[in-house]
């Protein structure tokens, strides 16, 4: 039953958004229904949020290994909300946690990130072959073309490495987004249409 | 130095101490980072979609508003064995809107600007490149002839194109990673320990 109720919503909201395009006068229902998406993905994230949040308190509540890092977890999920009840100005609790926690924690992440990519280009990049040579090639322009020693080293690298990205990169990277978008027109019209089905659920 | 540089300092200490190995400072810290990334994201998503698009137009009588309501019991439904497969019929909706949005969506921006971006005049060697490479890449990534004979051989300069895409496309994170590294070092060692003026 809920299987043949999904496959219905998701033909007839499919097709209704598919021929909206065609269609001006309904502009009014397809931007209720791109609320209703907003709604439910959201929803569908807080749902996430909160099997975080019971997940944690659970190894919190069975003193299981690890539990002090749990509560870490759940402090930090319940600061922010509760802060936020106090305003999110620029002088409020909650934007000083985003800014002096959140926000640093995050770009150091990110930025430790520098040390493993290197690493792993220095194992990685041997020019085996003559795909592998430009592989190598390409990336040492377009990062010698970025900072001053490239500009030392020979003073074209910034047009070289500007030229890499304008003219092959451009070709390779249309030619991936032509091929994205025919592969999800395909998926697409399967997922309305009912060929695809995966997210139906299993059979009962 | 204020309470806050203090707290962003220790923090992002504890985070490049994994550069040594893995270490309870670094867990506490990812710890707290997945918590305050979940509860920020909640008042985010609170305050910028549930509360204009929900609670708003319920108190302003707006009754269509029902309907994402009941919308969002059902997907919370997906918290327990019991009522999970109720919250199949948003993500249907969802699904199904998202792909009836995505095919004028995708042939629009994906398919149509691509190509007409590509069909320049051949007045210059930039011109051709691009256009010889966006055969080309297509002929690679095209599976259903096998790639032998001049197929194979236009497959092949795909390839060269490709891999010159992924040089550059890593080249350019690297960088950006290294500039947000040097972001914070500068911290450190400015506003931090004060030895960058």
């Amino acid at each position: 039953m809920t299987r043949r109720l999904v496959f219905w919503i998701t033909l007839s909201f499919g097709v209704f958004m598919l021929f909206q395009f065609f269609i001006p006068v309904v502009g009014g229902a397809y931007r209720k229904v791109l609320d209703w998406m907003q709604v439910i993905y959201l929803s569908s994230l807080l749902v996430g949020v909160i099997a975080l949040g019971l997940q944690h308190l659970r190894k919190v509540s069975t003193l299981s290994s690890g539990w002090g890092y749990s509560l870490v977890t759940v402090a930090g999920l319940v600061a922010m909300p509760v802060a936020a009840f106090w305003g999110t100005g620029e002088s409020s609790v909650f934007f000083w946690l985003f800014n002096n926690m959140q926000v640093p924690m995050q770009s150091t992440v990110f930025s430790l990130l520098a040390f493993f990519v290197a690493s792993a280009a220095f194992r990685g990049f041997r020019a085996r072959s003559l795909p592998a040579f430009l592989l190598l090639v390409s990336a040492a322009i377009v990062m010698l073309g970025r900072v001053p020693i490239g500009t030392k080293l020979y003073f074209d690298f910034p047009a070289w490495s500007q030229a890499l990205l304008d003219i092959p990169s451009v070709a390779a990277r249309r030619g991936i987004l032509i091929g994205i978008g025919l592969g999800s027109v395909a998926t697409s019209l399967r997922v309305i249409l009912g060929i695809e089905r995966g997210f139906f659920g299993r059979k009962v | 130095m204020t309470a806050g540089n203090f707290a962003a300092a220790i923090l992002t200490l504890a985070i490049f101490s994994f550069l040594y190995r893995e270490n309870p400072f670094f867990r506490l810290a990812e710890h707290l980072l997945v918590g305050l990334s979940a509860g920020y994201f909640t008042v985010i998503a609170v305050q910028g979609t549930l509360v204009p698009k929900v609670l708003e137009p319920l108190q302003a009588g707006d009754w269509w508003v029902v309907v994402p309501f009941i919308l969002i019991i059902l997907i919370l439904g997906r918290l327990t064995e019991k009522t999970r497969p109720a919250s199949r019929i948003p993500l249907a909706l969802i699904i199904g809107a998202g792909a009836g949005v995505a095919v004028p969506a995708l042939l629009q921006a994906r398919i149509l600007v691509q190509l007409s971006a590509t069909m320049k005049p051949l007045n210059s060697a930039a011109n051709i490149f691009i256009l010889v490479g966006v055969i080309t890449t297509l002929v690679y990534f095209f599976f259903s002839r096998e790639h032998k004979g001049w197929w194979g051989k236009l497959a092949t300069i795909g390839t060269w194109y490709l891999m010159i895409f992924f040089g550059a496309t890593f080249g350019n994170t690297v960088m950006s990673r290294i500039s947000l590294l040097i972001g914070r070092l500068e911290f450190l060692f400015g506003d931090f320990l004060g030895l960058i003026k």
